[in-house]
């Protein structure tokens, strides 16, 4: 793996080419923002707020279960612990990447992980499975799924929902087919697959037994540790 | 402790909400330039992105309805067979849409 650690350039026009890549699936993304912009305004957001949430935040399982806690008040730490449990996944999703970002100059290196996200992520760590650097995804991905995230809250903010029941057409599969075909789409070994027994199982355990919003980082490191203490021979 | 959803107040609760989404983006790698990168870490690392995401899906087939089951076995039947995501998800999408129409 010797290529993997010469210095790494982010190229502008493969950064153009990933941003349309993930085009498609941002157009699904377009349809959740407008789902979340629309029950941003009927818990009693203004457009503004509702928009500067998606914009700032740009994390929507988060964003909608704060939604869920909205009232007169808010509790602070619960809502703080809600947000941290529901994007821990990516404390390990930045740190699977680690060995290509720390190529990068610390600026750009902090910069592109402003846009990291499930779908651009999930895009890298295959390619980097198959042996291929691709932060470009990471920053040109993930700009296009902010800014359909953004267009999608405003047109649910000044429209309404654009599609009375999404799930009649199955569009809340698209993210979880997206992953799953990510997933098999890397390398898989007899290792790869004792580490997803493990990881699923444990997720599941912690989807019923833990509190709420921590089977993915407890499944994920479930997996990991089976990496840890079984070394494919050519990595050692 | 709790904030009142003034216009202030909603503006902080969106700056509290950021800063903690921003230290999950941030936090992974900054605590990994800490770490020294064996092959073991390195094994670690990468069978736990994969892990990410099997941790994602497994609790949505399981919580989900027939639709979604169905529309994650054909995915993965799809990907398996073709090599191609693209008419994996469609297919799996497809797939949840007309189990729907019927159940």
């Amino acid at each position: 793996m010797s290529t993997l650690s010469t210095p790494y350039q982010l190229q502008p026009d493969r950064v153009r080419a990933e941003f349309l890549r993930l085009l498609p699936i941002s157009l699904f993304v377009v349809a959740f923002g407008a789902a979340f912009g629309l029950a941003a305004v009927q818990t009693g957001l203004t457009p503004f707020q509702s928009s500067l949430m998606s914009v700032a935040v740009f994390a929507g399982a988060s964003q909608f279960a704060v939604l869920d806690m909205w009232g007169p008040e808010i509790a602070i730490l619960p809502m703080m612990a809600v947000v941290f449990a529901i994007n821990s996944r990516h404390l390990l999703m930045g740190a699977s990447l680690y060995p290509m970002l720390k190529q990068l100059p610390p600026l750009k290196r902090y910069g592109i992980l402003l846009f990291l996200t499930d779908a651009n992520w999930a895009v890298a760590a295959q390619d980097y499975q198959n042996g291929k650097r691709n932060l470009e995804v990471i920053l040109g991905g993930g700009a296009v799924i902010w800014l359909a995230w953004l267009v999608g809250t405003l047109l649910g903010v000044y429209f309404g929902g654009l599609l009375d029941d999404p799930q009649r057409l199955g569009l809340d599969m698209v993210l979880g087919c997206f992953l799953l075909s990510m997933a098999l789409g890397g390398k898989t070994s007899p290792r790869i697959l004792v580490a997803w027994t493990v990881s699923g199982a444990a997720a599941m355990a912690a989807f019923w037994w833990l509190p709420p919003h921590t089977h993915v980082v407890v499944g994920a490191l479930a997996g990991g540790a089976v990496g840890y203490f079984w070394l494919e021979r050519d990595e050692s | 402790m709790t904030i009142e959803t003034t216009t202030t107040g909603i503006l902080v609760v969106i700056v509290i909400m950021s800063l903690v989404t921003l230290a999950t983006r941030w936090g992974g790698v900054y605590l990994m330039s800490y770490v020294r990168i064996s092959p073991r870490i390195e094994s670690f690392i990468n069978t736990m992105a994969s892990s990410v995401l099997i941790a994602i899906i497994v609790p949505m087939a399981f919580e989900g309805d027939l639709g979604a089951r169905l529309a994650l076995f054909t995915t993965a039947m799809m990907v398996v067979v073709l090599k191609k995501p693209l008419p994996a998800i469609a297919a799996g999408v497809a797939m949840a849409a007309l189990t729907r129409m019927f159940w």
